[in-house]
């Protein structure tokens, strides 16, 4: 259960890291939408209109850290696996 | 006819030509293209984002811009940023108090510095600029561009013409107490505002 915890914490740390690295690594806060701007071709104004994307930012960054130490130190509480061999 | 008559009779017929060369203008777009850019510097980040709800009627005679009227009014409610916890707090009663003050406004007083070239009017125009349930006169530098018998490129079934209004100027959110001498270090106490939008006046 130790190892597992340990391992756990780890693949989140990875698999965040990853996914905030692939959507354009936004060092902004995170965001679950995107403006798009549409020129009008007759008025010149550029339309603004807001379409669904998730953008992890820092905070998901720091939240996937803050699970990861909690999955850390939550595996202190299991004991180390005894070697059953010497007995 | 006595003079007495003829006097009236002028100023009538003056009146109701000068009314009809004065258009007014809706700014409630079918297109949705309308908008109100909104940006503050904040620590990690400036906070970006924008109004669709715009409505309101702009009286406006190419001849005679100086005579400009209207009132522009923004829907609260459509104030959108890309962070949906920044949102929330930017509708809530602590910031914008959206349910209690559903609409931003502006509506003229006097215009002036008014310079115009071809269809394009640039002028400074001074009026009420509502916010946060506070009213406050601020004058602005507003570009007008007249477009004459475009409004059919826009909205085929329709024939008229279009007036685009662009603006851009500065508030500070203390001067509509919105959190006053608070988060000075988190969200800067100046707003810069970017308006874009164009109204239709439809002819028969």
């Amino acid at each position: 259960m130790r190892n597992t915890l340990r391992v756990l914490a780890l693949l989140v740390i990875l698999a965040a890291a990853v996914t905030w690295a692939v959507t354009g690594a936004n060092r902004g806060w995170t965001k679950t939408s995107v403006p798009v701007k549409t020129l009008d071709p007759v008025t010149g104004i550029d339309g603004i209109t807001y379409q669904p994307k998730f953008l992890p930012g820092v905070d998901f960054l720091g939240a996937a850290f803050g699970g990861a130490v909690l999955l850390g130190g939550v595996s202190f509480f299991f004991r180390k696996p005894t070697n059953n061999s010497n007995q | 006819m006595k003079l007495t008559h003829i006097i009236p009779l002028v100023s009538l017929s003056l009146a109701t030509t000068l009314y009809a060369a004065s258009e007014s203008f809706d700014f409630k777009d079918p297109k949705g293209v309308n908008n109100a850019v909104f940006n503050l510097d904040a620590p990690l980040e400036s906070v970006n984002g924008s109004a669709s709800g715009i409505s309101g009627t702009v009286s406006f005679d190419p001849e005679n811009p100086s005579a400009t009227t209207g009132k522009i009014v923004v829907a609260a409610e459509s104030l959108t940023v890309p962070n949906p916890m920044q949102k929330e707090h930017l509708h809530s009663a602590n910031w914008l108090d959206v349910a209690k003050y559903p609409e931003i406004t502006f509506e003229t007083k006097s215009l002036a510095n008014v310079k115009t070239e071809d269809n394009v009017t640039t002028a400074d125009v001074t009026g009420t600029f509502t916010l946060h349930g506070v009213s406050k006169d601020i004058t602005i530098p507003v570009k007008f561009t007249y477009l004459k018998d475009k409004l059919s490129a826009r909205v085929p079934s329709l024939k008229g013409d279009l007036l685009v209004i662009r603006a851009n100027f500065t508030i500070n959110r203390e001067d509509f107490n919105i959190q006053k001498g608070n988060f000075e270090d988190k969200v800067s106490p100046t707003i810069n505002l970017t308006l874009s939008i164009a109204g239709a006046s439809a002819k028969q």
